[in-house]
């Protein structure tokens, strides 16, 4: 195994051995001596030194949050600011006594029992030593009463700090969104070093999806405290690197006329600025005071939000899913035109029912008596349901579903914020799918008048609607138009969108209907014709709600209002030189004629009696 | 070759010493390795808060390793010569899939994920390159000759490069000079060592080059850490001025107050020695490295006692190596040496590095255990 020297040189190589070890050994000793005279050095020549540092000087990093950026609408009026407020904020690791002091505070500033309980939550994910806000907004009060006895409080002090405010709160909650304390969950999630300092995070809306513009970077500050870790003196500073304002193309008046419009019904208004696709409206409602979650909002008040039935906290405009009814209808003729199964003169007869070849159920019509004999443009101002049956049947649910979802229905808008739902349009695909099941004529008979499995947002609703006025040019929504970093606004760019190879004859014959069903003498929408010096086309719609939820509750009133349709209608205008495009959906609203038409009209009429602003 | 009723005769005869010897422990190295291991416990329990959840689980580390020390003692040397080889091909081949496929830990590429558990390969080639080294220059004739001293540095070299490019400097150089500790030991001649040093002294600008910028601002922190008070320089002043407060006589357990309000960072882990230095003063500080000074010097009596070129070399390159660590953290902390990812042995709250320095432990106690019977 070995080579035969090994044995042979054994005495020297002993020799050697011991020799190495000799000289590693003094090495070692030499180096731990060094070590002891560094230590010797900074222990006892520079101890004072050191220790008067230590004692006195007490020299902290603490990180210096950012300015949070400001959210504007298209005119520059504030959305979301930051207001000055004052926290209470306890270092735990400096507190002699934690359950004495907070029992103490809570007596003399009359914190409630919930706070505190809050505060214990939070205080157990931070390190000891870092700052943890038991009060997040102090009343006059409260910051009067403190400072007075502030100095027993030890390792408790007040912070000005600036504090996120919703100046519209419930009229934009669910487009702006609201920042909230940092969870568990969100602080595994963000990077530490940048939310240092930083107590909100975005939770919904544009502050959750522009988070990371918004928030900006974390400065840190050298101070010096006293012995029990109180500020004394800054020493230095890398200033923090305040988030990006955001401009929304929103416009806050729009915003708030629509809101109202809404009146008494639940509901959604989307409208879009068809030459750029920003987003101008984006009502969801009911709302919720948003600046109620940026302090922590109670218990109670958050418990009576969730189980309220009008679902303030649901984000309809993004996520609710609804039957279009009627309102498909001016893409499933334009579907007709496209795939050559009807002609815009071709007339069929409305019985008041649609039989399909040898069966004998009758899908009925809305107007019991029929509509006689109607072409496209009557079908689509009448909105005759016979006639859309027909076409449908005659279609075929593969085009229907490849028609449609060209014009963006059931694929998401990818609208600037995030959760969006993508709702849904039958297929015979799908449905193997999903429930394994083939697919029935009856199916898609009712997908021809929107019922059915159909479901879209309102969103969807709006992109289609300013697509089809731009002539089968992809309108691509969205909220932030700029975004301004050192008060120096670039514009976001807008991926080149798509056009929809389309006959422009056959979308003119469409649109042409839709005018009519404003302007027409027979029109479902004539009543909102009046006193307009430009045309509007449009189409109303009305929903079935087909069924109330096994474990919702109502009163016997409340039942009769809660089945009643849901009224929509979308919309376009000016007719000739398209600027605006409007879906509104009023929940229970009955008919989208009575209803969803006038607030449509009334947002439509604001917009246009201003000069546009680009 | 009776080697068990040899050790039996020849060692003595109590119930505790014969239970010892059939388990291949030596005394006074467990009796200094569970000292450390103690001051460990108590000094964590102040670092960290007095908490208790990172005792426990700095504890059952502890057992682990403790228990892996063990099992290698009781392994006769012959097998770790026998396998070297093997071994060391295994620890290339596994730092090679880390740098390939490596999960991302702390920035770096060092950790192998092997679903139950994760697996450090530059650990275990801290260990198998003072193995292979020993085995390549023990099967030749000592002092190695030119052309070995050449093969011997591509050994130490090539893992010391793929640690580097994880990039870990501190483990990288752990593992160098691991290996050319081997080398020294193995009769290096003083002239080619001196020669080596001046080499690498004039390499030193073309290292610099190749430094990434964090280990160059380590560097420059080192020469003048006010520069950057609020970066770079944080930890090296805060350090001195944890460990110049504490003064000839310390704070008192539980006492430091620098750690404690979050002016110290990594207190827990690289830097505890300025936690301790804090609590216990210059006494306490010259007392641990005393401890430290006689494990050391019961290994190298080891390493003197073993009875065949292979056992020797590994036994002398192991001491060494947990020397290095010693120095390299306490220098790192005290403010002499750059700021390099060493732990101090034994002490700072981790179990990968305990592991395998209480393998490296395990392997001196196996030497020593296993020696055949010489007549006096």
């Amino acid at each position: 195994m070995s080579s035969v020297y090994s044995v042979k040189d054994s005495h020297t190589e002993n020799k050697i051995f011991l020799s190495r070890i000799v000289a590693i050994f003094i090495f070692i000793v030499t180096l731990i001596i060094v070590l002891l005279a560094r230590l010797i050095y900074l222990q006892v020549v520079g101890h004072e030194h050191y220790a008067s540092l230590a004692k006195n000087n007490r020299i902290k990093l603490v990180p210096v949050p950012p300015t949070r950026g400001i959210i504007y609408d298209r005119k520059g009026r504030i959305l979301a600011e930051n207001l000055p407020s004052y926290s209470l904020e306890l270092i735990p690791e400096q507190v002699p006594d934690l359950d004495k002091t907070l029992s103490r505070l809570k007596q003399l500033l009359d914190i409630s029992e919930e706070k505190i309980a809050q505060f214990r939550r939070q205080y157990k994910q931070k390190r000891r030593f870092n700052s943890t806000p038991l009060l997040l907004k102090m009343n006059d009060e409260q910051v009067a009463k403190f400072a007075v006895v502030r100095h027993s409080f030890p390792g408790v002090d007040i912070h000005a700090g600036l504090i996120r405010h919703y100046p519209y709160s419930e009229i934009t909650s669910h487009v702006v969104g609201y920042v909230g304390r940092i969870n568990v969950k969100e602080l595994k999630r963000l990077p530490e070093a940048e939310y240092r300092g930083t107590h909100h995070v975005g939770k919904t809306g544009i502050e959750k999806s522009y988070e990371t513009q918004l928030h900006g970077k974390t400065g840190f500050a050298e101070i010096e405290t006293n012995a029990q870790g109180r500020f004394i003196n800054t020493l230095d500073t890398i200033a923090p690197q305040p988030g990006s304002d955001l401009y929304l193309s929103l416009d806050i008046d729009l915003q708030k006329t629509a809101y109202d419009a809404l009146d008494i019904y639940n509901g959604v208004v989307t409208a879009i600025d068809i030459e750029t696709g920003g987003v101008l409206v984006f009502v969801s409602k009911p709302g919720f005071d948003a600046n109620q979650f940026v302090s922590g909002i109670s218990t109670a008040n958050y418990r009576a939000l969730q189980n309220s039935d009008a679902r303030p906290l649901f984000n309809r405009a993004l996520r609710g899913l609804y039957p279009p009814g009627s309102t498909i209808k001016p893409f499933i003729g334009l579907a007709g035109l496209e795939y050559q199964i009807i002609k815009p003169q071709t007339s069929t007869f409305c019985p008041g029912y649609y039989q399909l070849p040898n069966l004998s159920h009758k899908y009925r019509d809305w107007k019991r008596w029929g509509h006689g004999a109607v072409n496209l443009k009557d079908a689509i101002t009448q909105s005759c349901d016979v006639y859309f049956y027909d076409l449908a049947f005659n279609l075929g649910i593969d085009n229907i579903h490849d028609f449609l979802q060209q014009f963006g229905f059931n694929k998401k808008t990818n609208i600037d914020l995030v959760g969006e739902k993508k709702g849904l349009i039958p297929s015979r695909k799908w449905k193997k799918k999903v429930k394994n099941e083939s697919w029935y004529h009856g199916e898609t008979l009712i997908t021809g008048i929107g019922q059915g499995f159909t479901q879209v947002t309102a969103l969807q609703l709006a992109k289609a609607t300013a697509t089809l006025a731009s002539q089968g040019k992809i309108v691509q929504p969205h909220l932030v138009s700029q975004i301004a970093s050192d008060n120096v606004p670039r514009s976001v760019k807008q991926p080149n969108s798509d056009t929809i190879p389309l006959q422009p004859e056959n979308i003119n014959q469409v649109i042409d209907a839709m005018i009519n069903v404003v302007h027409g003498t027979r029109g479902t929408a004539k009543r909102i014709s009046k006193g307009l010096d430009y045309q509007i086309a449009g189409k109303t719609g009305t929903a079935q709600v087909f069924s109330v939820k096994q474990d919702e509750r109502y009163s016997e009133a409340e039942i009769a209002f809660k089945l009643r349709d849901h009224a929509l209608f979308i919309a376009f205008a000016p007719a000739d030189r398209p600027k605006i495009a409007i879906a509104v959906i009023a929940e229970n609203g009955g008919h989208g004629s009575s209803v969803a038409a006038p607030i449509a009209a009334k947002v439509i009429k604001q917009y246009l009696s201003k000069p546009a602003i680009k | 070759m009776n080697t068990e009723t040899r050790q039996e005769q020849f060692h003595s005869s109590s119930l505790v010493g014969k239970l010892l010897r059939k388990l291949h422990i030596d005394i006074p190295l467990l009796a200094g390795l569970l000292l450390l291991s103690a001051l460990s416990l108590t000094v964590l329990y102040s670092a960290g808060n007095q908490n208790m959840a990172i005792l426990t689980k700095q504890l059952i580390r502890m057992a682990i390793a403790f228990g892996f020390m063990i099992v290698l003692a009781h392994i006769n040397p012959q097998q770790f010569q026998r396998h070297s080889t093997l071994l060391y091909g295994l620890g290339i081949f596994l730092l090679i899939a880390v740098l390939l496929m490596g999960d991302i830990g702390k920035g770096a590429q060092r950790w192998l994920n092997l679903g139950f558990f994760r697996f450090q390969p530059s650990e275990m080639i801290k260990i198998t390159t003072p193995m292979m080294v020993a085995r390549y220059l023990a099967d030749h004739p000592l002092p190695p000759r030119l052309k070995q001293i050449g093969f011997a540095a591509i050994l130490i070299f090539l893992p010391t490069l793929l640690i580097a490019k994880q990039p870990d400097l501190g483990t990288a150089i752990l593992v160098a000079s691991s290996g050319a500790a081997v080398l020294f030991f193995a009769g290096l001649s003083w002239r080619l060592l001196l020669a080596t040093i001046a080499f690498l002294a004039s390499l030193t600008p073309i290292l610099w080059y190749f430094m990434r910028d964090y280990q160059r601002k380590r560097v420059m922190t080192l020469l003048d850490p006010e520069a950057d008070p609020l970066g770079a320089g944080y930890h090296i002043i805060q350090s001195k001025i944890a460990i110049g407060s504490g003064g000839i006589s310390g704070k008192g357990w539980l006492g430091s107050t620098q750690s404690k309000l979050d002016f110290l960072p990594e207190s827990s882990t690289d830097f505890i020695f300025a936690v301790f230095a804090e609590e216990f003063g210059l006494s306490g500080c010259a007392g641990l490295l005393l401890l430290y000074l006689l494990i050391i010097t019961r290994s190298l009596y080891i390493a003197v006692q073993a009875q065949d070129s292979y056992s020797r070399l590994l036994a002398g390159s192991l001491t060494f190596t947990f020397f290095v660590y010693i120095f390299v953290n306490i220098g790192m902390v005290i403010g002499i040496l750059p700021v390099v990812g060493v732990p101090l042995p034994l002490i700072s709250y981790g179990g990968t590095s305990m592991v395998t320095l209480l393998g490296g432990f395990g392997i001196l106690m196996s030497i020593h255990t296993h020696r055949k019977f010489l007549p006096t």
